[in-house]
């Protein structure tokens, strides 16, 4: 048997750790400043780039793309080198998405103050920082692939499948919400119109709790808890399980609680309640459940921890 | 609401590209044994410490011979 000798790429794991700290002070700094506006509403009066529906954009961005996401870089590129016994694809990709990432919130956080914005929660920067996050996502993405393809590891361990679903919808989502036609530089208006909009809008905003806030981090906690408790998961078929239930109903039901009641009206009609109200436990199943399960039941390893 | 049916055809498209991989990953035996890989990933085999004290050690030999 041949003793191959190859070496995991920390520094692009510490890179993501440090942006991690860096954009969690900031983002919840603007948060603290906008708490404190709602007991001294006029603190920033006067400074158009400090008031609150500018600020509000930078704090939510800040907080989900600039820290939860860097933290899912970091958190994605540790464990995938180790789980398929491989460096990364391409280090030129690795820093491709670091630098790239960091270039998008820059451009964030100078834009959304001066007040340039798509009006889309979640989803407000300008089309040219639409595009930018579209390839640098590709990036992230090809790597992830790349090192799947390249792996030493025959069994994908089920933590790679959340990161790959994270790619794969983030990207969908993204791309299909951001469709807007340029008239300028940075404005731009959007190619759905008035409840069309409305719904891609939302669509796109349930989904990006669901596959950016939640699925990556099931997949990272398959990862660290065990490594962290040295014991495996109480059952594994059950987070095999977990995940393909996840990935063939989540995407369309996250939109229905939503869509359902407010957008189509139905919420007024019985049915359509308790289609939603159904539905949505069903999803709590998927997404929380499972893991709960897995914890509960691994108390007994898991508890000398908690 | 007729963008609905964009939405619900984006939805479907990727819930059948994931149902392909599903089918593929199972007859390719990627879950024929369903509890070792929880067990396997907990081990590492990082030789980089081990290695370099084996090099002290040689180094250590040497030098003692060399006397």
């Amino acid at each position: 048997m041949e003793v191959q000798q190859f070496y995991y790429d920390n520094k692009i794991v510490k890179k993501f750790i440090y942006a991690t700290m860096l954009w969690g002070i900031v983002g919840m700094s603007v948060g603290l400043l906008l708490a404190f506006m709602f007991l001294f509403p006029n603190v920033t009066d006067g400074i158009s780039w400090l008031s609150f529906g500018r600020l509000r954009p930078l704090h939510t961005n800040a907080v989900i793309f600039a820290f939860v996401g860097n933290a899912i870089f970091a958190g994605v590129y540790y464990s995938t080198q180790r789980l398929l016994k491989a460096r990364m694809f391409s280090d030129v990709l690795s820093n491709i998405n670091f630098w790239g990432w960091q270039l998008i919130i820059v451009a964030a956080a100078i834009t959304l103050p001066l007040g340039f914005s798509t009006s889309k929660e979640y989803a407000e920067l300008e089309w040219p920082i639409d595009i930018a996050i579209a390839l640098v996502w590709v990036a992230f993405g090809a790597n992830l692939i790349g090192t799947m393809i390249k792996r030493r590891q025959r069994h994908l361990y089920v933590a790679i499948w959340f990161y790959l679903a994270t790619f794969v919808t983030v990207a969908v989502l993204h791309i299909f919400n951001s469709l807007e036609l340029p008239v300028s530089a940075l404005k731009s208006y959007s190619v759905y119109a008035g409840v069309q909009d409305a719904l891609v809008q939302w669509w796109y905003g349930h989904n990006a709790v669901a596959f950016f806030l939640t699925t990556p981090f099931l997949g990272l906690m398959y990862y660290f808890v065990p490594k962290a408790a040295n014991r495996p998961v109480y059952s594994y078929r059950l987070s095999i399980v977990h995940f393909w239930s996840l990935i063939f109903i989540y995407i369309s039901g996250r939109t229905s609680p939503l869509i359902i009641l407010r957008i189509a009206g139905l919420g007024s009609k019985p049915w359509g309640s308790l289609f939603s109200y159904v539905d949505s436990s069903f999803l709590g199943w998927y997404d929380q459940w499972s893991f709960d399960l897995e914890g509960c039941l691994g108390q007994g390893a898991y508890g000398s921890y908690a | 609401m007729s963008v609905i049916y964009v939405l619900l055809a984006i939805s479907i498209i990727v819930a059948m590209v994931f149902f392909a991989a599903f089918i593929f990953s199972v007859k390719n035996g990627q879950y024929d044994d369903s509890y070792t890989p929880s067990v396997r990933m907990l081990f590492e085999d990082e030789l980089v410490k081990q290695k370099k004290s084996l090099q002290k050690s040689n180094m250590d030999t040497s030098i003692e011979s060399n006397n």
